[in-house]
C-alpha cells in the first residue's frame, strides 16, 4: 500500500485537473462566449491541453490599417531607431544631444504628429538588430542609413519608406598602398579590408572581389568604430562601407584624414531610406508624405525662416503643401497642417541635408533635387 | 481514506506541488511558443531552414576548413563553429597550465612570486574581459610593427601588427614512409605500460623512478631511427620570410586569434588559479605534515599527497571555468575574430531568419558546454575516492 501511494496521489491530481479543466466545457452550451472555444477543439483535447485551446485558428489576422499610428498618437511620442555612433547621420554629440542627418527626419516626423520636433525617443540600435527591434515593434520607425534592398523588403516584414539619402558603397585606402583614387580594385590584391558585420556591405565587398577576380582578406567587426580604429592603427591595407561613412566618419576619427585615398570605384548602389513595419500603410504613408512634403518645400523655396511668410502665398500648390488650404492632412488622420509644422520646426530637405553633412564637405551630388540634376523628386501633393 | 487526512497528508501535497509546477512550465512555454508563433504569422514570416543551402556570398578572414564565398551559409556557421572549437580547445589547454601555476605560485613562500601571482589574479579577476580584449587587441597587438619592420625572437618568430609568424615543419618527400615509424613509436606507448606493470608485479620492492623515462626515450628513439633511415629527413623548417608586402611560409596566428587566445587565457587563468590555490589550501594540514614525517620532500609532498586529494575538490568549478571560457569566445566578435557567433550574426542579418539562427546558435553552444561537462564528468569519477 505504501509503494502504491504516489501512484495514487498521481491520479487523485490528474483526476482533478481533468475534472477542473471539464467543467467550463460541461456547462458551455449556457453561455455564449464559450462556445466559441468549444467548436474548434474536442473536449477531451481540451482538458488534456490546456495551452492548444488557447490557440487562435489558423487564418491570418487582417492587415489593419492605423493600430499603429493611433498607438503613435495616443502615446503622445514618437519611438524612432537611429544609429547611435555615427557623425552626421546619428550621433549623441557632447551636450547630450541626438544630431544628426537620420535624427533630423525623427524630429519632422514628431513635428508633423505633435507640433513638438522633441516628441521623439530615441533608441541608438546597432546593425545587427535594427530590424528585429522593428518588427518586433519596439521602435516605430527606423531612421538608421539602411539601405532598401529587396531581400530586405521581401523577407523582414518591413515596408521602406523614400530615399532619403542616396549612397554608395566606397573603399578608402592609405595612400602608401594606393596612390591614386582612379585606380581600380586590382591594386587591391592581397589586402586586408576592415569591415563591419550586418551590413550589406560585407557581402557586396565579397561579390565586388569575386568578379574583379582579386583576393582579399575579411577583418569583420561588429562595430562601426572598432573597424576604423583597426584600420587606421594599420590592421588593414583597405577599408569599405558606404561613401558617406567613409567621409564623415574617415574625418571624425582617423589620426590624418589626408593620408587615406577614397576610390572612385562604386562598388554598389545603397539608396538609404526610413522603414516602417508591414501591417500599417497608413502610418507607412505619413512617414513618406513627411519626407516628400520636405522635399517639394525644398524645390519651393520654403525654408524653416521663411515658411509663414509663405502662408499668404496666393500659389496653389504653397497653399496645399502648408495645410492652407484643401484637406491634405486629415485623409492621414493628421493635422491640415503636419508639413507646415515640419518645415517650421525642423526645416526642408536642403536644410537639413546643410545642417548636418557641409561641414563633412559631402557634395549634395545625387542627392541634389532633379531640378538641379539630381534624383529628389517628390510626387505632387495634391 | 478520509479527504480531509488527504489533503494535509505532506507526500500528497509534495507530488501535487510538483504536478503544479510542471503544468505551470507548460503553460509558460505554450503561452511563449504561441506568442512567438502569433507574432511572426503577423509579420508574415515563415521559419525554415532552407536559407543554409543557399550562399553565403560573404567573405571570412580565417578559416581552418576550406571556404569561399560561394559555399553555403551552412558552411559558413561550419566555419564559426570550428573557429569557436579551436580557439576554445586551445584556451582550456593553455588556462590549465597558467591557471595551475599561478595558483601554486601565490602559495609560494617566496615573498615576490606570491606577490606576483596575487597581482595578476586581482588585476585580471576585477576588470571585464570584453575590456581586457579590446585591451590586448588595440593597445598591445595591432600596435606591433608594420610587416617591414618586425620585431623577430629566436625561433625565429616575427612579431607584427598582422599577425605572429611561427617557424614551423614542413614534410618532404620522404614524409610518408616516416609515418610508418610514428605509429609504431605511439604504439610502443602502451607496450612499455604494460611491460613495466608486469616487472613491478614480479619485483618485491618497488621499481625505481627512472623507469618512467621510457615512455619518452623508446618512442623518441624509434622516431629518431626512422628520420635517419630516410635518403633526405621527412621534415625540414618552414621558416616565415618576408616577401613582398607579407610573411610567407610559416605559420600564422591572426591578430584576432592571438588576442582572443592570450585574453580568455589570462582571464579564465586567473579565476583557475584561485580554484587551484582553494584545493590545495583544503588539503587536511595533518596530510602535509604526515607526508612530511615520512620522509618526502616538499615537491613530493605537493606531487603525491597534497595534489591529488586537491584535485577531487578543484575538478567540478574548474570544468565552470571551462566553459565560461567555450561561451566567452563569443566576445570575440568586439575584435573582429570569425567566430560562430559573429558568422551567425552576419548570416541573420542577410537572411533575416532570426529564430533559426538563435536556434542554431543556442543548440551549437549547449552542445560544446554539455561535451566539456561530460568529458569532465568521466574525469571527475575517475579521480574520485573509491571508498570499499
Amino acid at each position: 500500500m505504501r509503494k502504491l501511494f504516489p501512484l495514487f496521489s498521481l491520479v487523485v491530481v490528474a483526476s482533478i485537473m481533468l475534472a477542473a479543466c471539464g467543467t467550463p466545457v460541461a456547462a458551455t452550451p449556457v453561455t455564449v462566449e464559450v462556445t466559441r472555444i468549444v467548436t474548434s477543439e474536442a473536449p477531451a483535447a481540451a482538458a488534456d491541453t490546456p495551452v492548444v485551446e488557447a490557440q487562435p485558428t489558423a487564418a491570418p489576422p487582417p492587415v489593419a490599417g492605423g493600430e499603429r499610428l493611433q498607438t503613435i498618437l495616443d502615446r503622445g511620442q514618437l519611438v524612432c531607431g537611429v544609429h547611435g555612433t555615427f557623425q552626421g547621420f546619428g550621433f549623441v554629440d557632447s551636450a547630450g544631444a541626438w544630431t544628426g542627418f537620420d535624427v533630423d527626419f525623427c524630429r519632422a516626423w514628431a513635428a508633423a504628429l505633435f507640433n513638438d520636433a522633441d516628441a521623439v525617443e530615441f533608441r541608438g540600435l546597432s546593425a545587427q538588430d535594427r530590424f528585429t527591434a522593428l518588427a518586433s515593434g519596439e521602435v516605430d520607425v527606423l531612421s538608421r542609413n539602411s539601405t532598401w534592398t529587396y531581400t530586405r523588403d521581401a523577407e523582414l516584414g518591413l515596408t521602406f519608406g523614400p530615399v532619403t539619402f542616396y549612397d554608395g558603397q566606397a573603399i578608402m585606402a592609405k595612400k602608401d598602398v594606393v596612390s591614386d583614387s582612379a585606380a581600380g580594385l586590382d591594386a587591391l590584391e592581397g589586402a586586408n579590408v576592415c569591415v563591419q558585420s550586418g551590413t550589406t556591405t560585407e557581402l557586396n565587398l565579397a561579390d565586388q572581389f569575386r568578379a574583379a577576380g582579386v583576393n582579399y582578406t575579411p577583418v569583420v567587426f561588429e562595430d562601426q568604430n572598432a573597424a576604423f580604429q583597426a584600420y587606421d592603427e594599420g590592421r588593414c591595407d583597405a577599408i569599405t562601407s558606404d561613401r558617406s561613412q567613409l567621409a564623415t566618419q574617415g574625418q571624425a576619427v582617423l589620426q590624418n584624414f589626408a593620408d587615406h585615398v577614397i576610390l572612385d570605384v562604386v562598388m554598389s548602389k545603397e539608396p538609404l531610406a526610413p522603414a516602417v513595419a508591414q501591417g500599417d500603410d497608413k502610418w507607412a504613408d505619413v512617414v513618406h508624405w513627411v519626407v516628400y512634403g520636405m522635399i517639394q518645400a525644398e524645390e519651393l523655396g520654403i525654408t524653416s525662416e521663411n515658411v509663414d511668410t509663405f502662408l499668404t502665398s496666393e500659389d496653389p500648390v504653397v497653399r496645399r503643401l502648408l495645410g492652407v488650404e484643401g484637406e491634405l492632412g486629415s485623409k492621414l488622420g493628421l493635422s491640415n497642417d503636419f508639413v507646415y509644422r515640419a518645415i517650421k520646426l525642423v526645416g526642408n530637405y536642403g536644410e537639413v541635408y546643410d545642417r548636418n553633412l557641409a561641414t563633412f564637405n559631402l557634395a549634395r551630388g545625387q542627392n541634389e533635387l532633379w531640378t538641379n540634376g539630381g534624383l529628389m523628386y517628390a510626387p505632387p501633393m495634391r | 481514506m478520509n479527504i480531509q487526512s488527504f489533503w494535509r497528508d505532506i507526500r500528497f501535497l509534495k507530488i501535487l506541488a510538483q504536478v503544479i509546477f510542471i503544468l505551470l512550465l507548460v503553460l509558460a512555454a505554450g503561452y511563449l511558443y504561441r506568442n512567438v508563433s502569433t507574432n511572426l504569422a503577423r509579420q508574415g514570416l515563415a521559419v525554415g531552414y532552407g536559407f543554409l543551402k543557399n550562399p553565403a556570398s560573404f567573405g571570412i578572414g580565417e578559416s581552418f576548413i576550406s571556404y569561399e564565398p560561394s559555399d553555403t551559409y551552412g558552411r559558413a556557421l561550419l566555419v564559426g563553429l570550428v573557429n569557436t572549437l579551436v580557439v576554445s580547445a586551445l584556451g582550456i589547454v593553455f588556462t590549465t597550465i597558467v591557471g595551475v601555476l599561478a595558483g601554486v605560485a601565490r602559495l609560494s613562500s617566496n615573498w615576490l612570486i606570491s606577490r606576483f601571482a596575487a597581482a595578476y589574479v586581482g588585476l585580471i579577476r576585477n576588470t571585464p574581459l570584453l575590456l581586457q580584449l579590446m585591451f590586448w587587441y588595440f593597445a598591445v597587438i595591432i600596435q606591433l610593427p608594420s610587416v617591414r619592420d618586425a620585431i623577430q625572437l629566436p625561433g625565429p618568430i616575427y612579431l607584427t601588427q598582422r599577425g605572429i609568424y611561427l617557424t614551423w615543419a614542413e614534410a618532404t618527400s620522404t614524409f610518408s614512409a616516416w609515418r610508418v615509424f610514428l605509429i609504431i613509436a605511439l604504439i610502443s606507448i602502451p607496450i612499455i605500460w604494460y611491460i613495466l606493470r608486469t616487472a613491478q608485479r614480479r619485483a618485491s620492492v618497488p621499481l625505481s623512478p627512472w623507469w618512467t623515462l621510457a615512455y619518452i626515450f623508446v618512442p623518441a628513439f624509434i622516431i629518431w631511427l626512422g628520420a635517419i633511415l630516410q635518403p633526405e629527413p621527412p621534415l625540414r623548417p618552414f621558416v616565415p620570410e618576408l616577401s613582398g608586402l607579407n610573411f610567407k611560409g610559416g605559420v600564422r596566428l591572426t591578430p584576432e586569434f592571438a588576442a582572443l587566445l592570450f585574453g580568455l587565457v589570462t582571464y579564465t587563468g586567473a579565476f583557475i588559479a584561485e580554484i587551484v590555490r582553494a584545493g590545495i589550501q583544503a588539503v587536511a594540514k595533518g596530510q602535509v605534515e604526515a607526508a612530511r614525517s615520512l620522509g618526502l620532500t616538499s615537491s613530493q609532498t605537493l606531487r603525491l599527497v597534497v595534489f591529488p586529494q586537491a584535485l577531487r575538490i578543484m575538478i567540478p568549478p574548474v570544468t565552470s571555468q571551462y566553459l565560461n571560457l567555450a561561451k566567452n569566445s563569443s566576445l570575440a566578435i568586439g575584435i573582429g575574430y570569425p567566430d560562430l557567433f559573429s558568422i551567425a550574426g552576419t548570416t541573420h542579418n542577410q537572411t533575416g531568419a532570426a529564430i533559426e539562427i538563435i536556434t542554431i546558435m543556442m543548440l551549437s553552444y549547449l552542445s560544446i558546454s554539455l561535451f566539456t561537462s561530460l568529458l569532465m564528468n568521466i574525469y571527475n569519477k575517475r579521480i574520485q575516492l573509491v571508498e570499499r
